[in-house]
């Protein structure tokens, strides 16, 4: 009963957050024993989400006062039902990635990752639990060095270009939402997110701040047309790097987005015009980037592209929020956990495949099948969630997509959906077919380790499994203390 | 016209100037430059802003913003510097693939 | 030289709606709401130190402040994982740059100490303390200065890192004690935010320092044991043609 009541009060919140920091101070100061720290660190990240989970059952959403001030003299941590999946999606992938690293990194790469991996995974934490916009500017900014850091690891010269473009084009999009944080705050003169959303009505100042941060997140998102910095970035850096960047890095823009759209701009947002906008480029992005993937003879490039066009998937979420709100809402919950897992999945079988054979050149893919069945499965489970065929977590999340749009008679948005499933099959089993067949000139075949093949399939498998946790995930969402406005649950 | 406005004026139109400059350009070290301005625009709205009442002291919560937003700018200025540095020194050029100069 | 002349004849216009429209949104904005500068006077006697906007980076919103630490220092991790090449410079310095360097070190090390008490109740801290700290590292390291070789290993990475640590330290200890994240007892709250401060400064010099330099210090009989360990790591570090 002590223990039960000691794991009830304890902060897990901010053990998210000051765990990976310390561990980052850590591995810096003794490089030597960086990894072990960086594993049981990513353990207790996972442990920290589960004990948060369970404070949140208990108790609804939580709120934390940092330093003792409330808003607005202070910032606030906020965690609610969607929070709470962010994190639990950071927690889980981060274990995989750690996991699969431990063996990945030569020992001289090793030193310099795991700090800035530590960084990374608590500017993520430090981002789903804030509650500040000014906050989370600087989170954003934690998390694009890391970021840009990691993909420039491998040091060779795609790498190093990917990354500066990376670097300009995320420097870019927060200058532009600092923007927006500044004319909002000179405005309403506070930056706390739920005082602001009481104050906040349709003016001109509060346009500007609203087009300054969308462009910005949807940069930071890679939305069509400001996905160019994608591909080269997360087709160059190391498999595990590329796996955190498609799998969270991309969603944690995209979370802020969402919260800003649907609790601070809530008044401004029911405008056609924006959500058409919005559609069609999200329409667009499922379409070219799906083609785009299509074309690709590199199986790194393939999978960034079709990030892309799963990216696009998302943004259909605004024109379909307008009325019966709530499933969009789930969809896109559902997709990005299971887009999450599905594709850190991929990345890390590309990565394996690139170790074994040396390459990533998707013709010369010489029987992986027989040679690495782990890795092989890992990439079909995975493209299964991604093609959305049931059972996964993908197939629900397009499923609830098709359903809002049916309900809404956006047959448009149906057809490009349904389009873009067929484009994904086509690419997937593409690649699926080249693990079968011999390659024209057989290859030398390194050994892949065990932590690595095992680490790719558990990530997919545990897609595949999201397709039967429907209930548990959405009452888990609905954990949230701000009131159902306009039929979208927050 | 306030001066406060007038500054803060001057802060977006330093945010325009930079942002053309890091589409224009293709040298990377002036991408980096056109950045530095945008960042300083920016905080330049934070600042003047936060003085527009008059006879009232400043708002210090804009100036501790604007100092939280000096120490990321220098950072990321830093890696973005030591970015170009090894791209310069890797493909022989100091921009980015698709837009090398003549 | 056409590709410019067509794109900035697109983007002209674009950027001037742009400008004029956010213009006339700071134009649009109406009084300055004063409630959250109020509250700040009204605390800041609890918070510590007398100057407001030390008050609020230190205390009110301290916990930027410790992830505006955190991300300094990883910027230096980001440069260092860079490998850049150290300058091979044997030319021994300018010697009007050495002999103002001799002067100015002290100078600035004392106007450091300045900015950083001053803080408290006037505008300083421990980051323009600790600019200026790094501004007469950069003299020094221009003047050809470089760390003695016993100290580039753990000493320098205690220094680096002594400044986040401590704020992290600080962090977790009122987190057990208090049960809030950096709520600083009244009582102490100025001494801690003294020793946040000057821990701070300290590293914030040499991270900015460091930085300046761009190549990792290694010591010289070091150098050739670690480049042999960097030939045998590049290899299959996924790289892929």
């Amino acid at each position: 009963m002590e223990i039960q009541n000691a794991f009830m009060v304890f902060p897990w919140a901010v053990a998210l957050i000051l765990l990976p920091l310390a561990s980052a101070l850590s591995c810096f100061l003794f490089p030597r024993i960086s990894r072990t720290l960086g594993l049981i660190t990513s353990f207790g990240t996972v442990v920290s989400v589960v004990g948060l989970g369970w404070q949140l059952l208990e108790h609804g959403s939580y709120r934390h006062a940092v330093g003792g001030w409330g808003a607005p003299l202070g910032i606030e941590l906020y965690a609610d039902g969607l929070s709470l999946l962010m994190l639990a999606t950071t927690a889980l992938v981060g274990f995989a990635i750690s996991v699969y690293s431990t063996t990945y990194f030569k020992p001289t790469l090793a030193v310099k990752f795991w700090p800035i991996w530590m960084c990374l995974l608590a500017a993520l934490n430090a981002l789903f639990l804030s509650a500040d916009i000014f906050n989370l500017y600087v989170t954003l900014e934690l998390l694009g060095l890391s970021a840009v850091a990691l993909t420039a690891l491998t040091g060779s010269k795609e790498a190093l270009s990917g990354a500066m473009r990376y670097l300009l084009a995320t420097l870019l999009a927060s200058l532009a939402y600092l923007l927006g944080v500044a004319l909002l705050y000179h405005n309403f003169g506070s930056v706390d997110i739920a005082l602001l959303a009481k104050l906040i009505e349709a003016s001109p100042a509060v346009w500007a701040s609203l087009g300054l941060m969308a462009a910005g997140l949807m940069l930071k998102t890679a939305l069509f047309p400001l996905h160019f910095w994608l591909p080269p970035a997360h087709g160059s850096a190391p498999a595990p790097v590329s796996a955190v960047l498609s799998a969270l890095v991309i969603k944690a823009s995209f979370y802020i987005l969402l919260r800003l759209w649907f609790t601070l701009f809530e008044p401004l947002v029911d405008s056609e015009a924006i959500n058409t906008i919005l559609g069609v480029l999200g329409c667009v992005a499922i379409i070219w980037g799906s083609i785009q993937a299509l074309r690709q003879t590199r199986l790194k490039l393939l999978i960034a592209y079709s990030t892309v066009a799963q990216i696009g998937y998302l943004f259909l979420v605004f024109p379909l929020s307008a009325s019966m709100g709530s499933v969009a809402w789930n969809a896109v919950a559902y997709l990005i956990i299971s887009h999450a897992l599905a594709k850190s999945a991929m990345f890390l079988s590309a990565g394996n495949l690139l170790f074994f054979g040396g390459h990533d050149r998707i013709v010369d893919l010489d029987r992986v099948v027989q040679r690495l069945p782990l890795t092989a499965t890992a990439f079909a489970l995975a493209g299964v969630s991604i093609m959305g065929i049931p059972p996964s977590g993908g197939f629900i999340g397009k499923w609830l997509l098709l359903e809002a749009a049916m309900t809404q008679g956006r047959w448009d948005l149906v057809a490009v959906m349904i389009i873009g499933g067929l484009l994904a099959a086509a690419y997937i089993f593409k690649v699926i077919g080249y693990t079968f067949s011999p390659a024209e000139v057989s290859h030398e075949a390194q050994s892949v380790s065990a932590s690595m093949q095992w680490s790719a399939l558990l990530l997919a498998v545990g897609a595949i499994l999201l397709g039967f946790l429907y209930v548990p995930i959405l009452s888990i969402l609905n954990i949230s203390d701000t009131t159902i406005v306009s039929g979208v649950g927050l | 016209m306030n001066p406060a406005n007038f500054f803060a004026l001057i802060g977006i139109v330093l945010f325009s100037i930079g942002l053309l400059g890091l589409i224009i350009n293709s040298h990377l070290l002036r991408k980096i430059l056109a950045i530095n301005i945008m960042g300083s625009g920016v905080f330049l709205v934070l600042v003047a802003l936060a003085r527009r009442t008059e006879n009232m002291p400043a708002d210090p919560v804009p100036h501790a913003m604007v100092i939280t937003g000096i120490v990321v700018a220098i950072s990321a200025t830093a890696l973005a510097l030591t970015l170009m540095l090894r791209v310069a020194s890797e493909t022989g050029h100091a921009t980015l693939p698709d837009e090398v100069e003549e | 030289m056409n590709r410019k002349t067509l794109l900035l004849v697109l983007l002209l216009p674009l950027l001037l709606t742009l400008t004029a429209g956010l213009g006339y949104a700071v134009l649009s904005l109406p009084e300055q709401p004063q409630y959250l500068p109020k509250l700040v006077i009204d605390n800041i006697n609890e918070s510590g130190v007398s100057h407001p906007v030390t008050a609020v980076l230190l205390n009110f919103r301290g916990y930027d402040t410790l992830l505006e630490l955190v991300v300094l220092l990883l910027a230096l991790l980001a440069v260092w994982s860079l490998n850049m090449p150290a300058a091979e410079d044997k030319t021994s310095p300018n010697l009007v740059l050495d002999i103002l360097t001799r002067l100015l070190t002290p100078v600035l090390i004392l106007v450091t100490a300045y900015l950083l008490w001053i803080g408290a109740h006037a505008p300083g801290g421990a980051f323009q303390a600790g600019s200026v700290l790094a501004a007469s590292g950069v003299l020094l390291l221009l003047g050809g200065y470089r760390i003695s070789d016993k100290l580039t290993g753990l000493p320098l990475r205690i220094i680096l890192m002594a400044g986040p640590s401590v704020f992290i330290l600080i962090a977790v200890l009122t987190l057990l004690l208090e049960g809030q994240l950096l709520k600083y007892p009244t009582a102490q709250a100025g001494l801690l935010i003294v020793i946040i401060e000057t821990v701070a400064t300290i590293s914030i010099g040499a991270t900015l320092a460091a930085l300046f330099l761009g190549a990792r210090p290694i010591a010289t009989n070091r150098a050739t044991a670690s480049e042999k360990n960097m030939d045998q790591g590049s290899e299959k570090d996924g790289e892929h043609k």
